[in-house]
């Protein structure tokens, strides 16, 4: 196992009246290769300023962002898009094409990046069966529910047979069973293709059930990071300790009922 | 008839006879004529300026804050000009064109001169509504500038292109009456010549039904098709 996204020193500052926010503060991170790695944090916190930054939706203002031989930062501009083909983005609010059938939507990574008209129809019926949407290909977005949404949301992720997909909040929308769904969903297409996964979110449980390894954000910076066991058992830093009493709080037999999660 | 003589009921009744709607089929086809060409034009001209305002708003897909600016500021300067004003300004620039500054094809330069701007507008804002989660997937997929605008951008704000795009063709509609007194043609001469200046009010009362008729016609086309839009998307 090698480190396959290398993140240092990081910074991104905003300017929202003129004043400078910095978001990104130094920030050092390595994700190994076919790992789910979670990022927990606050909102505020810069979870998604990283996830942006990493395809660079945001350009980051220093540091530098390897995936894998692919130095993110100094891409010219055709080849940034030719290396987004290469990674997928899920979203908290699923960002799909109403105009567009489910079979459209996912099919359209596929031509923009000029594959063959039969290789689309191929690999699209293909990821529809994996995500469990064949049914569904011929309705538009409007017509499905949240979890259905992010179905597609992921199936146009891997559309494209990335090496590596980031989750921004993909679950944070949906209602706990739907998570576990998706998230079982994630972890299939994990150990399926190998695909290295940044899951990015403010949800314990979602990071519990699907990470080996964790990061915290707090403040711009990472304050800790591990496997996620060691970090809820044993956490460092303010966020971690909340986090961890959150997570025991919820897990106590009062506040459960003894039926548990 | 007039009103100046004969009771409501009779003008009324006389602008439903036919010998006054004989006369009008011509006009009304030289207004549905003027209506359909100035739409035409103030669809592409319009839908293509719009883009380009969206895209090189500071927050577009290529921001050109030069370029946005000056745009704009032409624009406002345009659609400061009453539509009447913008008429008589236009008629150097038919006979230029057509050789002649009245007539039917002349008042569509003065037409589209008027409602390209208005459109232009229109379709900017109608853009700018677009979940911008969306434009941000699209280029999360890699997606050049040029599919975002045309398998998304256009796509997605159908239904509100739709329905600005009728509100100006009924703003194109009743700028051809205007027209009507500048030699254009159409049921806005009849309005004026008959109407006005001779108080034959059974005329103008036809004219009026015409007109609502129209806009009717008009209004509803355009709810149709952006709810049946709407529909196919599941979205109503």
């Amino acid at each position: 196992m090698s480190a396959y996204l290398k993140i240092k020193d990081l910074h991104k500052s905003f300017y929202p009246h003129g004043q400078q926010l910095k978001v990104l503060d130094g920030i050092d991170l390595e994700v190994e290769k076919g790992e789910i790695f979670g990022i927990i944090g606050f909102s505020g916190a810069g979870k998604s300023t990283l996830a942006r930054c990493i395809n660079r939706l945001e350009k980051a203002d220093s540091g530098t962002i390897e995936l894998g031989d692919t130095d993110i930062l100094s891409l010219s501009k055709d080849q940034l898009l030719k290396q987004r083909h290469k990674m997928g983005m899920i979203f908290q609010n699923f960002n799909l094409f109403d105009s567009m059938t489910v079979y459209q939507n996912i099919a359209y990574p596929l031509e923009i990046s000029g594959v063959p008209r039969k290789e689309i129809k191929q690999r699209v019926l293909e990821t529809a069966e994996l995500v469990g949407l064949t049914e569904k290909l011929k309705a538009h977005p409007g017509a499905l529910s949240g979890g259905q949404k992010q179905r597609v949301g992921i199936a146009r992720a891997i559309v494209t047979k990335p090496d590596f997909i980031i989750s921004d909040e993909a679950t944070s929308a949906l209602d706990p069973q739907t998570t576990i769904q998706i998230l079982d969903l994630l972890k299939e297409i994990n150990e399926k293709y190998g695909i290295t996964i940044l899951m990015i979110t403010h949800e314990l449980d979602a990071i519990r059930y699907t990470c080996g390894r964790m990061a915290v954000l707090e403040g711009g910076k990472i304050t800790e990071s591990g496997l996620v066991r060691d970090i809820f058992e044993n956490p460092h830093s303010k966020t971690g300790e909340l986090f961890a009493k959150v997570f025991m709080l919820f897990q106590s037999p009062e506040f459960t009922k003894g039926e548990g999660i | 008839m007039s009103l100046l003589d004969s009771t409501f009921w009779e003008v009324f009744l006389a602008s439903l006879s036919p010998e006054i709607w004989k006369d009008l089929w011509g006009p009304v086809g030289e207004t549905l004529y003027m209506t359909a060409i100035s739409s035409v034009i103030m669809l592409v001209f319009g839908i293509v300026i719009g883009i380009l305002l969206d895209i090189t708003n500071p927050n577009g897909l290529i921001p050109l804050k030069v370029s946005y600016t000056l745009s704009g500021w032409m624009i406002n300067c345009l659609r400061s000009l009453p539509q009447m004003i913008m008429i008589i300004l236009m008629i150097p620039v038919a006979r230029l064109i057509f050789g002649k500054s009245y007539g039917t094809n002349a008042c569509i330069i003065a037409i589209a001169a008027s409602c390209i701007p208005m459109y232009a507008r229109i379709v900017e804002s109608s853009l700018l509504e677009i979940d911008k989660g969306k434009i941000e997937a699209a280029q999360a997929m890699g997606s050049k500038n040029i599919s975002i605008v045309f398998k998304v951008l256009l796509p997605e704000t159908l239904p509100s292109l739709i329905r600005g795009f009728t509100v100006s063709v009924i703003t194109v509609l009743s700028m051809t009456a205007l027209a009507g007194m500048f030699g254009a043609g159409g049921i806005g001469d009849i309005a004026v010549r008959y109407g006005y200046q001779r108080f034959q009010h059974d005329r103008l009362f036809a004219c009026v039904y015409i007109l609502i008729i129209l806009v009717q016609l008009i209004q509803g086309i355009g709810n149709l098709v952006s709810k049946r839009i709407l529909k196919t998307r599941n979205l109503v």
